[in-house]
């Protein structure tokens, strides 16, 4: 393993990008992200590559859009007025099935809300955020190392299956320094024969596009992505469990909810309470079987988030409403407290 | 005169309306393409509006863009490729209103892209509505007693614009209303591109163009319309050159 | 052992980057970390925060509500996280720019002058590193030895002048 060294996490995340061999960053500026930004602007040129502040989140996506589109691994970051922004450009990228990586450092919304950390985005990131049948697949990191591993992993994962892909993060895990070694991971590189970057002798024209005046054939494209996501929903749910052996309560959080949840799981141990935790790694694909299992030997549910509910409806889902979920929340930019979240678990475990 | 179809189109049939001029800036295109020997490493970008299925005319690889945002999307294109020519083929909605941002800082960072701007005053896509092109008193779908200025305000001239925009390099405005401005047409817009192939940066040809259909005129009384009105609000001729200027 | 460790202050008053250096001392001994930084519109003059926890087991959350050491350089920011330290926490404040005194007898609190003493020596705007120094010596967060291998990571060689006045400045503060 590398030497660890202290970053933070929007600084990690970036150096993913590069060592993933992304050499095309296009952004704007937007609090708490504009790290990212900044990193980007002192490496990209020492590198041979192109960071380009955009004139607006909407040209930026767009950018983003045609580098990747030419076939190169390119990305934006942005917090959640921004995203609200680009999600005409994610729309079509998802159409035009173009792989690429989307950053949102998530701030309180809606409207121009505030800029301290929430999750408020968990429907637009993980539902569509566009307009149109898509999805993205979402990952959310909880810590600084996984800013970086999981950036590496969303820029394979968007490749391999053609789909825009989401770092969904807030203001907390942006901000924050923790130790990072950046190991020199073998990052998966992916041919793609698909690329319009001018035929040079190809037997065929590359078209990106998204537009079809005909419903059946406009249809037919839309059944193939979904079989397509079909294949990610199996293969690619990733999650983490923590004190889930003979959890009784079990949690469900992700990013920096989670890391509250833990600091609460300990001291409701230490009063007796039997709770554990499922962190979702993927927000979408959802980790739907972990928690299905959990179903099976957990008395209740509990969701935890930065915002007013919104996870919870997956958490439902996906146990099929065999058992209670509750929330546990707090929205607008606070985070929620350990305490507040083993004032939950205590109210659940004596109902 | 050997007259033969150029390898820059494909065999699709164009959809555009009969005596709609799209026609002729197409091939203007696709033969600067063709003769500057490009056509195998040409990106074009195609923008929202009648030419939205350019994907399926020009013979050469194509990115479809969202409404205005063709420069942008050009953009990542050319700094992933900077050896492949890019172009864009826009009309005045897209260009001038929806995309006005794209426009103008594409032209400021004076990417090394090829515009092609074809402006006819008016929405034909849609149907004819009101344009930012749209002349003053000028009758649409969305201006039905006229364009009134001191309503909607003026329209927008793009290559006078441009023109005043420091990172800009080339921009020209030219007709297709006869065959003496088709050629000079054409030679514009092969500078255009000639200029991309030489790395000198942003090239903005607009190019006055005729929509019979929306305008409820015959294709004839079109070209002469365009010849009287449009022409004079919107003078043909060289906005900006580096090049020339350098050499003065 | 954990320390929870807040800085607080205005912007400008170094507190972000105090914080560095202890989470960086603790890197070097191989700790569990994590360093939070209040963000936002409050640069120059605002309050500026860091939550700095420094573990032998892995760390849950970065958010501290109940630290162990707070360090406060101004009324406000004291007023704050007095009120919510720990039982027994070690409490270090500036007593040049804070007059209060403490009236929590449960925790253990360091008035130190910290600004007056970067002023009279030479090193005005190190008050964090004086308060930082004196942490160091009464908390035993990290050693000694640790803190000053901390700085000189943070403060590259290019800026050794710069280097120098931070180690005075840790000095006068340990040896307060």
């Amino acid at each position: 393993m590398a030497e660890k060294i202290l970053m933070k996490g929007n600084e990690a995340l970036a150096e993913a990008a590069i060592t993933a061999g992304c050499r095309h960053y296009f952004g704007y500026p937007i609090t708490p992200q504009t790290e990212v930004a900044a990193y980007m602007a002192k490496r990209m040129p020492k590198i041979g590559g192109t960071f380009l502040q955009a004139e607006s989140e909407v040209a930026a996506i767009n950018m983003v859009l045609g580098a990747a589109a030419a076939g190169v691994r390119s990305m934006t970051s942005s917090s959640s007025p921004g995203i609200s922004l680009k999600s005409e450009g994610i729309s079509y990228m998802a159409g035009c099935e173009v792989p690429a990586l989307i950053v949102n450092v998530e701030r309180g919304g809606p409207g121009l809300g505030g800029i301290q950390p929430s999750q408020s985005d968990y429907f637009q990131a993980t539902k569509g955020g566009g307009h149109g049948d898509y999805h993205l697949i979402v990952l959310a990191p909880a810590s600084v190392q996984e800013m970086y591993s999981l950036t590496i992993k969303g820029f394979e994962l968007a490749d391999n299956y053609r789909v825009p892909t989401m770092i969904l993060t807030d203001g907390t895990i942006g901000q924050m320094m923790e130790p990072v070694s950046l190991d020199a991971v073998e990052v998966k590189q992916f041919d793609k024969p698909w690329a319009a970057c001018g035929q040079r002798g190809r037997d065929h024209r590359n078209i990106i596009n998204s537009l079809s005046l005909s419903p059946e054939e406009l249809e037919q494209w839309n059944l193939n992505r979904y079989a397509r996501y079909k294949v990610i929903e199996e293969k690619e749910q990733m999650y983490e469990e923590y004190m889930m052996d003979d959890a009784e309560i079990c949690i469900v959080a992700f990013g920096i909810a989670a890391r509250v949840s833990k600091n609460a799981i300990v001291e409701a141990r230490k009063k007796g309470l039997k709770v554990g935790m499922i962190r979702p790694i993927t927000l979408w694909p959802f980790p739907t079987k972990a928690l299905k299992a959990a179903a099976e030997k957990c008395k209740a549910f509990i969701s935890v988030e930065l915002s007013m509910g919104q996870m919870i409806d997956d958490v439902k889902l996906a146990i099929d409403c065999k058992k209670p979920v509750y929330l546990c929340n707090r929205t607008g930019g606070v985070i929620v407290s350990s305490n507040e979240v083993v004032a939950k678990i205590e109210e659940v475990s004596k109902m | 005169m050997d007259f033969k179809k150029t390898k820059g189109l494909t065999d699709a049939p164009l959809h555009y309306c009969p005596g709609c001029t799209h026609g002729i800036i197409h091939r203007l295109v696709a033969e600067s393409l063709e003769e500057l020997g490009v056509l195998d490493r040409t990106v074009g970008v195609a923008s929202v509006g009648c030419s939205v299925f350019t994907y399926n005319y020009f013979n050469c690889d194509m990115v479809q863009a969202a409404h205005g945002r063709a420069p942008a999307v050009a953009t990542g294109i050319k700094r992933a490729r900077p050896d492949d020519i890019v172009f864009t083929y826009q009309g005045d909605g897209d260009l001038a209103a929806i995309g006005t941002a794209e426009t103008v800082h594409s032209a400021a960072r004076n990417e090394n892209i090829t515009i092609i701007f074809v402006n006819n005053a008016i929405y034909g896509m849609t149907g004819g509505q009101m344009a930012p092109t749209t002349l003053p008193n000028q009758i649409t779908q969305t201006s039905p007693y006229g364009r009134d200025v001191t309503v909607v305000g003026y329209p927008v001239k793009v290559c006078e614009m441009l023109s005043q925009v420091d990172g800009a390099s080339y921009v020209e405005r030219v007709a297709v209303n006869n065959v003496k401005n088709i050629m000079k047409a054409k030679k514009a817009i092969k500078k255009a591109f000639q200029n991309q192939i030489e790395g000198k940066g942003f090239s903005l040809i607009e190019v006055l163009s005729t929509c019979p259909t929306n305008w409820g005129k015959s294709p004839a009384d079109a070209i002469k319309w365009l010849d009287e009105n449009m022409a004079t609000y919107y003078p043909l001729g060289v906005y900006k050159d580096k090049e020339a200027t350098k050499n003065d | 052992m954990t320390s929870s460790v807040i800085f607080a202050g205005f912007g400008g008053q170094g507190i972000l980057f105090s914080g560095k250096v202890l989470a960086t001392a603790g890197l070097v001994e191989d700790k569990e970390i994590s360093w939070l930084p209040s963000y936002g519109p409050e640069m120059r003059g605002g309050t500026a925060s860091c939550s700095v926890i420094i573990s032998d087991t892995p760390i849950g959350s970065p958010i501290i509500a109940e630290p162990n050491v707070v360090i406060a350089m101004n009324r406000p920011s004291l007023d704050k996280y007095i009120a919510v330290a720990e039982k027994d926490a070690y409490v270090f404040y500036d007593s040049s720019l804070i007059d209060e005194e403490i009236t929590r007898k449960d925790v253990k609190a360091f008035p130190i002058p910290a600004t007056q003493m970067a002023n009279d020596n030479g090193i005005t705007g190190l008050a964090n590193m004086i308060m930082l120094g004196k942490m160091v010596k009464e908390s035993g967060a990290v050693s000694y030895d640790l803190i000053m291998e901390g700085l000189k990571k943070v403060v590259s060689a290019k800026h050794a002048d710069k280097l120098e006045k931070n180690i005075k400045a840790l000095d006068l503060g340990y040896n307060f």
